[in-house]
């Protein structure tokens, strides 16, 4: 299942990590174990989700085992939503 | 006090409840203080005898950022062997290529044994071949600290100077077979030099993120501080490159005097850290922020200090060097005593000409950022394809001779005689010299540097050779300076036969996923071109120079459509 969420994060993983827009990225396609998302752009990608969001990811969640796909990531984001009133 | 292990054991001796490193992690302070260090590097010691390794042995280290890595380190020196560290594997790395790594390296250096955690040591015993020459891997949990040291009786201490103290490694199968090997003798000019030119004292405090197994980590980050009695805050740089902003808490908590930063790290602090992670730090305590191991950029020094002036960082603590593990560190020193200088030359002549001359008007000025003068002990020439020195201003390659050079490369004799010309070392790095300061301008060898971190392109190369579709051979890889990162992307030009589309972005893909889990980078940007593409030497070599300047011209022209 593909959201907002999900698509939204993927565009700016393949614009401005991957540098190649008409990148399409797999829900499941593994990010960080990949070496697709390198090490620099952990940072980026938690700013990114912080203020396109307003989700705070923790430096200590930058790693595969807490998220390693657009899935879960968007998984992340949306547990830490507020309920839509 | 002629040798590392002689300088610990008297600061055990005079200084044994002072702090020696303060190990930070995840929000934990552990400082160990010079009897704890030695109290456990003295176990390594004892358990690297008990398995047999003998003085002058290399002991290989695998460990990850925390007190092992430290104490077995010096562990191995109190012995008398020779401490080696191997980057652990990270996260993106496929084991299978970290094994083929570690095989690389056992195989030219030969350790007689291998340190590493009980949950890696299986990983590291599939890794070594049979009838290689580690007898030991030895697990670092299982290794107690001494208890009674009296300050004697380790065979390290009776180690002449000459002898080799430590190797220092690169990145990447290449760099793994080209241990720097280092005497005792080396290390020490270097420390006593170095330390005297940026005027260190043991009122210094030294905060580093830096990984061991660079030298600047190993030596300006690590060695110099613990064997001048500076305290020293290191933090792990897995942590660090998470959350920059916690080097600076580091600073302002422990009111750090001096770090060392690859350029990259200046534009990394100065735009991934929030403001709200700034509130609070005190950055008035540094005194140097030494920028060294990659091109030097003026916007990387003006960016981070627009960023953290307000928090107290001084205009003046901005500082430049230029090192290489071949000369133990440091080679030159900007930016102690006066500012940095900084060299505004006519671009146009700097490329055509290869001659730095100073720009008639601000409008094509390209500003390059002084590496100081050459440390007292250190000479420097500028080279011309000759090897005849050329006058002041002119571009050439660089050629350094000192009293703390590399002792050669560990078991590659062929190596080190192609390094030095009649007792130069040829260092690959271009530049010139201009009111007795060292400029670098570019590279004559075609090593990519990111992040502080060399990488050999043939690495590289042969991983992506390696994708279906792809000639073996007919691939390229190169570096092209991104100034918005303040280092070095990585590109790789690859031919493909009569691919489409479709098949194109399969085998960029696949490109991609070799290099990124097969080495210690990411591939930036990969482009798959028609055949005959790529440009050849007149031997037949693909040549990287050319084909990069072809890549960027192509770039350009796609970026400025005609018409």
């Amino acid at each position: 299942m593909t959201d907002e969420i999900t698509s939204t994060l993927g565009r700016y993983i393949a614009t401005e990590i991957l540098k190649d827009p008409g990148r399409q990225l797999a829900d499941d396609e593994p990010l960080i174990s990949s070496g697709l998302v390198d090490s620099f752009s952990l940072v980026d990608l938690a700013l990114f989700v912080e203020s396109t969001f307003g989700v705070h990811i923790d430096d200590t969640e930058l790693s595969a085992q807490v998220f390693d796909s657009l899935r879960g990531l968007a998984q992340l984001v949306r547990g830490r939503l507020p309920p839509v009133a | 006090m002629n040798t590392l292990p002689q300088i610990l054991l008297r600061s055990f001796q005079e200084v044994p409840d002072r702090v020696a490193v303060h190990l930070l992690e995840d929000d934990a302070d552990t400082p160990v203080s010079f009897r704890r260090l030695v109290e456990r590097a003295a176990g390594f010691s004892l358990a690297l005898t008990e398995a047999g390794v003998r003085p002058g042995e290399v002991v290989v280290l695998i460990l990850q950022h925390g007190e092992a890595l430290v104490a077995s380190f010096f562990g191995a020196m109190m012995l008398g062997a020779i401490p080696s560290i191997m980057p652990f594997l990270t996260e993106k790395l496929s084991p299978e290529h970290y094994r083929r790594s570690l095989a690389a390296l056992v195989e030219i250096t030969r350790p007689a044994a291998i340190i590493t955690y009980a949950d890696f040591a299986g990983e590291v015993r599939s890794a070594i071949p049979p009838g290689s020459s580690v007898r030991a891997v030895l697990l670092s949990e299982r290794i107690a600290p001494a208890l009674s040291v009296d300050g004697g009786g380790f065979p390290g201490l009776d180690r002449s100077p000459a002898e080799i103290c430590l190797l220092q490694h690169s990145s990447g199968t290449t760099g793994l077979q080209k241990g720097v090997a280092l005497s005792h003798e080396a290390v020490l000019n270097q420390i006593e030099c170095y330390a005297r030119v940026i005027g260190m004292t043991a009122a210094d405090t030294v905060v580093s993120w830096l990984p061991l197994y660079h030298d600047m980590g190993l030596i300006a980050g690590f060695l110099m501080p613990i064997l001048r009695r500076a305290p020293l805050v290191l933090m792990s740089p897995f942590e660090w490159v998470r959350a920059p902003w916690k080097l600076l808490r580091a600073v302002s908590d422990h009111h750090g005097t001096l770090s060392w930063l690859p350029n990259f790290a200046y534009n990394f602090c100065a735009t991934k850290i929030r403001d709200r992670e700034l509130e609070g730090i005190d950055l008035s305590s540094w005194r140097a922020v030494i920028n060294c191991s990659e091109p030097m950029r003026l916007s990387s020094h003006e960016a981070f200090l627009r960023r953290f002036n307000p928090c107290g960082l001084r205009p003046e603590s901005l500082a430049t060097c230029y090192a290489m593990a071949e000369n133990v560190f440091a080679v030159s020193q900007g930016g102690i005593e006066a500012p940095v200088s900084v060299d505004r030359v006519d671009t146009r002549s700097l490329i055509v000409d290869r001659i730095a001359r100073p720009a008639q008007e601000d409008g094509d000025a390209l500003p390059m950022l002084s590496a100081g003068r050459p440390i007292p002990n250190s000479r420097v020439r500028i080279l011309d394809d000759q090897r005849r020195d050329l006058p002041e201003r002119h571009v050439g390659e660089i050629a350094i001779h000192s009293d703390c050079m590399l002792t050669g490369y560990f078991n590659r004799d062929d190596l080190t005689a192609k390094a030095f010309h009649q007792g130069w070392y040829l260092t690959g790095d271009l530049g010139y010299l201009a009111g007795g300061e060292v400029y670098i301008t570019g590279r004559k060898k075609d090593m990519i540097i990111v992040g502080g971190k060399n990488i050999y392109p043939q690495d590289l190369e042969e991983l992506a050779g390696q994708a279906s579709g792809v000639h073996p051979g007919r691939v390229v890889a190169f570096g092209v300076f991104n100034d918005q990162m303040g280092t070095e992307d990585v590109v790789v030009v690859a031919e493909a036969g009569l691919a489409d589309e479709g098949e194109r972005r399969r085998i960029a893909d696949d490109i991609r996923g070799r290099i990124n889990r097969g080495s210690d980078v990411v591939l930036r940007y990969v482009k798959i071109v028609e055949p005959r593409w790529l440009l050849k030497t007149s031997s037949g070599k693909i040549a990287r120079a050319a084909n990069r300047e072809k890549y960027l011209a192509d770039d350009k022209a796609e970026r400025q459509p005609s018409g």
